[in-house]
């Protein structure tokens, strides 16, 4: 069979799509592993700059801090987030709809500028910046994204399961343990990688509330770009995006789980 | 096994009465139906008596235990949900199992009796599918499973077989009803099928507005209604609106119609008489001397391969006659026919 025009276009699309995506990543991963400072062709083949990169202090210190403040934000981040979303689904209170309500604009906001609020309220406040401010900033960026996963996870939940294990007596932890846990723990587990995504990409924001000499891995990335760049960034970019697409497709996999029944 | 005894209990949400002032003795090891359109109450009496909700007086006993006090959990009650509310996650077997889980029953044991419970509803070798992989009917039976294998003192059914099609209801009546006299289990059904209500119960209680107009066995209550609701609502039934005059009814036309027992109040009355009791005479001949007769004009025959209904009129009243299709005369719209029935089967309801 001949493709018509539109199919024809459309693949075209497609693969422009694709190429646009995902050639600046190959290139950059590939020129991670090519000794040539000045990416010469061809590409000379060798783990130099990830070499380099184990002695980069810097940039080593950055990641773990990265990782940390990603960590403590996942687990503040998707416990609170999931206790609102139960209450919402369960209760009902004065100014719920106002409450639901308000955790969109958050996302809708520039991050430049919700970051320079942060800024401002943490001076003023007295919190000043480092990372527990971090923690506190991207906690509440990634609390409307945990609400909005786990809540559609518990939309389907049926109110006559906990009801029905109860009256096969189980105790309330029981009910808890055997039924509306399991049941949320897809939208759970989607949530908390959510907190993880929007923690560990957090740029702007960690900007900001960063004290010279502790920063995060993006911080610490722009910065060494401004200074000059090296291909050990190109190295520990694509230790992220390896990373980050795993944890992405672990993400989906639970999406879709959660979203099948 | 026990009997529940519910007196005088009355709850109300809000400004709505949901049960007023209702008593009823369910004997233990019966089968019994609470039958009422939506908002009669029935469910609310079912779930007070499951424990999800309280009286705001009066008093339930189960195996003549005061309950009041009593979390759900600790009522011992098995109860079958209208979605059944099988768990997703689990397997066939791990639902089943999940009230003796609860209850630290050894392994063996759960497993012994989980086989057992199965085997009752027919469906054994199901135990490692998913909820989502049977159909209607097999989620019901894997509901039923689960809520009695751990041996409770009562059974409690929500609209038990509302969710399936009209086939597999009436296959699942049979079953429903040989799995409770296996069991031997105080079994209280809410349903608004009047004909579930009939087929499957011993005992059956009509709610209305959240009172119990009446109570009594299947046959009790078709034969002898007491209200004009129970009479409508358990079948069909023909209304004859008149006045007591001389313990008969007369009607508006000056039609007298004797009824069950003479009547001994005065005043406005109705009675009802059931659509397979009235016959269409053509031969006076045929009357015996306790019949009603009534004239009345034929208006529409609807015919359902073996039985017909027909639709009359009276004066201001519609009338309905069925008949079985055995040697029906073929009569026609317009026509003026006579219609005659037992005057035993004429009964005083309240209106």
């Amino acid at each position: 069979m001949k493709a018509r025009p539109v199919n024809l276009l459309g693949r075209v699309y497609l693969g422009l799509v694709l190429v646009f995506l995902y050639v600046p990543i190959l290139v950059m991963a590939a020129m991670s592993f090519n000794s040539s400072q000045f990416y010469m062709l061809p590409i000379d083949w060798s783990f130099d700059w990830y070499v380099k990169l184990a002695h980069n202090d810097r940039l080593l210190e950055a990641a773990r801090n990265s990782i940390l403040v990603a960590l403590v934000t996942t687990v503040i981040a998707s416990v609170l987030g999931t206790a609102a979303s139960i209450a919402f689904f369960r209760y009902d209170f004065r100014f719920k709809k106002v409450l639901q309500a308000a955790l969109f604009p958050p996302i809708a906001i520039p991050w430049l500028i919700t970051g320079t609020a942060m800024l401002l309220f943490f001076f003023w406040s007295g919190i000043g910046r480092g990372l527990h401010a971090m923690i506190l900033g991207h906690v509440a960026l990634a609390l409307p994204y945990v609400i909005i996963v786990v809540s559609a996870r518990i939309k389907g939940f049926d109110p006559d399961l906990e009801a029905a294990a109860r009256s096969l007596g189980a105790s309330p932890w029981q009910v808890i343990r055997h039924v509306t846990l399991p049941y949320l723990a897809p939208g759970f587990i989607a949530g908390a990688l959510f907190a993880f995504a929007v923690s560990f990409d957090q740029f702007v924001i960690s900007y900001f509330l960063s004290v010279p000499g502790v920063s995060t891995l993006p911080v610490e990335i722009y910065t060494a770009i401004k200074k000059g760049f090296t291909p050990e960034i190109n190295a520990i970019s694509t230790i992220v995006i390896v990373f980050s697409i795993t944890l992405l497709v672990i993400v989906s996999r639970f999406y879709r789980f959660g979203g099948d029944r | 096994m026990a009997s529940v005894t519910v007196s005088h209990v009355s709850k109300s949400f809000g400004d709505f009465q949901a049960l007023s002032d209702v008593s009823i003795e369910f004997a233990d090891g019966g089968f019994y139906a609470l039958l009422g359109p939506s908002g009669s109450g029935k469910t609310t009496l079912l779930r007070q008596i499951a424990g999800f909700s309280f009286p705001d007086s009066g008093e339930i006993r189960i195996g003549g235990e005061a309950v009041e006090s009593v979390p759900v959990e600790k009522r011992n009650i098995g109860m079958m949900f209208q979605n059944y509310a099988l768990f997703p996650n689990m397997s066939v077997f791990d639902n089943v199992a999940f009230g003796l889980m609860v209850r630290d029953t050894p392994r063996s044991e759960i497993k012994a009796r989980v086989g057992e419970a199965l085997e009752l509803v027919r469906l054994s070798g199901y135990d490692e599918r998913k909820p989502h992989q049977l159909s209607g009917g097999q989620r019901q039976r894997v509901a039923l499973a689960r809520a009695i294998v751990f041996r409770p003192q009562v059974l409690l059914l929500d609209e038990p077989l509302s969710a399936l099609d009209k086939a597999l209801r009436l296959g699942m009546q049979v079953e429903l009803k040989r799995i409770q006299r296996e069991v031997g289990i105080t079994t209280i059904f809410v349903t608004h099928d009047q004909e579930e209500a009939l087929t499957l119960s011993d005992k059956v209680g009509v709610l209305k507005d959240g009172k119990l107009l009446q109570e009594g066995t299947p046959r009790e209550l078709y034969e002898r209604p007491r209200t004009a609701f129970a009479a409508t609502f358990l079948g069909d039934a023909n209304l004859f609106n008149g006045i007591a005059d001389d313990g008969e009814l007369a009607l508006a036309d000056g039609t007298r119609l004797r009824t069950l027992e003479p009547l001994a109040r005065s005043g406005r009355m109705t009675c009802a008489v059931r659509p397979e009791k009235i016959a269409i005479v053509e031969d006076s001949a045929q009357l015996s001397s306790d019949s009603n007769v009534l004239e009345a004009e034929l208006e529409q025959t609807i015919f359902a391969g073996n039985s017909l209904s027909y639709l009359l009129r009276h004066g201001d009243t519609s009338l309905r006659v069925f008949a079985q299709n055995r040697a029906a005369a073929d009569l026609q719209p317009g026509q003026r026919v006579r219609l005659a029935w037992c005057s035993a089967d004429t009964i005083p309801v309240e209106a």
